[in-house]
C-alpha cells in the first residue's frame, strides 16, 4: 500500500503557500513537479560530470557520455522498446511529432494520400500534419468525437480507413477531456492495412504502464517534464525498421559518419536524428524521473490518478450550474468543466486566490472546443502526489466562486 | 475567501459583466472591428455610429471573461459623445492605467481597471475592447489581437 502523502516530502515545491493558502497544484497535465532525486541528478551532473558527449576521450566526457547513453537504455526499458537504438531524444512530444512529419512524412507522403487523426488532438498533433499536408498535397481526415464525454465515434473508423490513408496519428490520453483511447485496437486495425501509426503519449507515459510493442504502434512520442523530469527533453520511439528508412531531421555534428565538402554519410538511428550537442542534463534528469516513477509503479499511479479524478468528477457533479466534460467510464486523471455564466479564466483567477492552481483555456485543442461549442474550459489535472483532501479544498473553492459570481 | 481580489473584480466590474450595457449588434453602424484574444478565446465585436467626427453610439457583441466583457461594456458607455481624437486619448490613458496602474487625468468610471496591472495574465482581457475601438476608428479590416500587448 503506497503512502501517497509521504511521497509529497520528495517534492520541495509542494510545501509552500500561495496567497496565504497551502498550494494545491492541479495543473499536472501542463507540467508535473520534480522530486528531489531529479533535482539532485541535475545538480550532480553539473557539479561533477559536465562535459560534451561522444568523441571525448577525457574522464568527464566519458562520464557524461555514459550517463547520457544510460538514459537512452533506461528510456527503452520505460516503454519496453526492443532496443535503445529506437530511442531518439527530442525537446518533447511536439518535436517528436514534427520529426516524424518532417522526415518520414516528407519521404512517404504525396498528393492524394490521407493522414488520419482524431478530433481530440492537441495542436502538437495537428499543426505538424497540416504543414506536411500543405507541402505534399495530402489530405487530413478525423475520427469524430461523440460529444461532451470526448469519446471517439469508432463506428466511423471503417469508412475512414481508406486505401489512401498512409499515417494514422492519435492521442493516447486526451489532455482536455481525459479520454483514454483504445490505442492497441486502433493500431491493430491500421496495421492490417499497412498504415503507419503514431501515438502521442504526452499524457500517458508517466501515468500508466506503457509497452510500445503491446500497443503495436510505429512511433510513440512523450515529454520528460510531464513525468517528473526536466523541461526541454522528450523521447521519440520509432520501430527500428522504419527509423532506418528515414532521412535525417537536422544536419550538423553528432549525426554524421563522414563529411566532405560535397557529400556526407549519415549515422544510423538514433544518432542520425540528433544533430549538434544534445541536451545532456535533460536525459540524465529524465533517467532519475523514470527510476522514481517505476519505484512507485505506474499501475499504482494510474489507479491513484483515476480515484482522484472520479472523486473530483463526482463532487463537481453534485454542484448546480456546472457542465462536466470527459468520459463516464475509465476517466484519466483530469476533469474539465465549465461553470454556468462564469468564464474559465475567471474561475482560474479566483481559484488561484484560494491557493489552487488550475488551467483555463482551450488547452491547445481549439478545434475540439469549437466543436463542443465552448471557447474554453477550466481543468483540474492530478498526479500521484495529490490527495483527496486537496480535492476537497478545490471543491470548496469552486463553491465559493459560484457564490462570488451569483447575481 | 476572495477579499483581496476585489481590486480586480470591483463591484462595478461585476455589475457590468453580469449586466453588460450596449450589448447588441448595430446593423446601421458607421464602422466596426473584431477583437480576438488568442490566448483565451475572448472574442468581441465593437460597433460605432459616427456623426462626422463624433461617436454618437457604441455597442458590442461577443463572449469572453468577466474582465473583457465589463471592459467592453464600460467602453461603450464612455466613448459615446466623444470625438475620435478624444477617444484615442482615452485609449492611451486606459492602456497606461491597465498596464502600469498609473492614472493620468480623469478617466471616470474606467478607474475601476486600475488594479488590473497586478494580474499580468488579465491585462489582455481588459484591453481587448480598446484595441477593437482603435481598429474601428482607424478602419482596420483585419481583426485586432492582443497577442503583442506588453504585459
Amino acid at each position: 500500500m503506497t503512502d501517497w502523502t509521504s511521497l509529497r516530502k520528495d517534492f520541495p515545491i509542494l510545501h509552500q503557500q500561495v496567497h496565504g493558502k497551502p498550494l494545491v497544484y492541479f495543473d499536472n497535465a501542463a507540467t508535473s513537479q520534480k522530486p528531489r532525486s531529479v533535482i539532485d541528478a541535475l545538480v550532480h551532473y553539473y557539479e561533477r560530470d559536465n562535459a560534451n558527449v561522444h568523441r571525448g576521450i577525457h574522464e568527464l566526457s566519458n562520464r557524461a557520455t555514459n550517463a547520457f547513453e544510460a538514459a537512452r537504455t533506461r528510456s527503452a526499458k520505460f516503454i519496453n522498446a526492443k532496443s535503445a537504438d529506437e530511442i531518439i531524444f527530442t525537446r518533447g512530444t511536439t518535436e517528436g511529432i514534427n520529426l516524424v512529419a518532417a522526415t518520414w512524412g516528407a519521404k512517404n507522403l504525396k498528393a492524394g494520400d490521407v493522414i488520419l487523426l482524431t478530433e481530440l488532438e492537441h495542436h502538437s498533433n495537428l499543426v505538424p500534419w497540416q504543414m506536411l499536408a500543405q507541402k505534399t498535397g495530402a489530405k487530413i481526415t478525423y475520427i469524430p468525437v461523440t460529444g461532451d464525454d470526448g469519446v471517439l465515434d469508432l463506428s466511423k473508423l471503417d469508412s475512414l480507413l481508406t486505401p489512401q490513408v498512409k499515417m494514422f496519428s492519435m492521442v493516447h490520453i486526451s489532455n482536455s477531456m481525459g479520454v483514454v483511447n483504445p490505442v492497441e485496437e486502433l493500431c491493430a486495425r491500421a496495421r492490417k492495412l499497412g498504415i503507419v501509426t503514431l501515438v502521442d503519449g504526452a499524457q500517458s507515459a508517466g501515468h500508466l504502464p506503457v509497452d510500445v510493442q503491446a500497443i503495436g504502434c510505429d512511433f510513440f512520442a512523450f515529454s520528460g517534464h510531464k513525468i517528473c523530469g526536466p523541461t526541454g527533453i522528450g523521447v521519440l520511439w520509432g520501430r527500428q525498421e522504419i527509423l532506418e528508412t528515414m532521412p535525417p531531421y537536422q544536419g550538423g555534428g553528432e549525426m554524421i559518419l563522414s563529411v566532405g565538402y560535397h557529400k556526407t554519410e549519415f549515422k544510423h538511428a538514433p544518432h542520425r536524428f540528433e544533430a549538434g550537442t544534445p541536451d545532456i542534463s535533460g536525459p540524465i534528469g529524465l533517467h532519475a524521473a523514470m527510476d522514481y516513477l517505476d519505484a512507485i509503479g505506474r499501475a499504482n499511479i494510474w489507479q491513484h490518478d483515476q480515484e482522484l479524478a472520479n472523486y473530483a468528477a463526482e463532487k463537481l457533479s453534485a454542484l448546480k450550474n456546472i457542465r462536466i466534460f470527459g468520459p463516464k467510464k475509465n476517466r484519466a486523471g483530469l476533469v474539465s468543466f465549465l461553470l454556468k455564466d462564469v468564464h474559465a479564466h475567471d474561475v482560474v483567477t479566483l481559484a488561484n486566490q484560494g491557493g489552487v492552481a488550475l488551467r483555463g483555456g482551450h488547452h491547445c485543442t481549439q478545434p475540439l472546443m469549437h466543436k463542443l461549442g465552448v471557447e474554453s474550459t477550466a481543468r483540474a489535472s492530478f498526479y500521484f502526489y495529490n490527495t483527496k483532501a486537496e480535492v476537497d479544498v478545490f471543491i470548496e473553492v469552486i463553491k465559493e466562486i459560484q457564490k462570488f459570481f451569483a447575481a | 475567501m476572495f477579499d483581496d481580489i476585489n481590486d480586480l473584480y470591483q463591484q462595478v466590474i461585476l455589475d457590468h459583466c453580469k449586466h453588460p450595457r450596449n450589448f447588441h449588434e448595430m446593423p446601421q453602424c458607421s464602422c466596426s472591428a473584431q477583437g480576438f484574444n488568442p490566448l483565451c478565446g475572448d472574442n468581441l465585436k465593437l460597433f460605432l455610429t459616427l456623426d462626422g467626427d463624433v461617436i454618437k453610439d457604441a455597442s458590442f457583441t461577443g463572449s469572453g471573461c468577466c474582465i473583457s466583457k465589463a471592459s467592453a461594456s464600460l467602453l461603450t458607455d464612455n466613448v459615446k459623445g466623444k470625438t475620435k481624437a478624444e477617444a484615442e486619448k482615452t485609449f492611451e490613458q486606459v492602456r497606461d492605467m491597465i498596464t502600469t496602474g498609473t492614472v493620468n487625468g480623469d478617466v471616470g468610471k474606467l478607474a475601476v481597471f486600475a488594479g488590473v496591472y497586478k494580474y499580468p495574465a488579465r491585462v489582455k482581457c481588459a484591453i481587448l475592447a480598446w484595441h477593437a475601438l482603435i481598429g474601428a476608428l482607424r478602419g482596420e479590416a483585419a481583426p485586432v489581437s492582443t497577442e503583442n500587448e506588453q504585459t
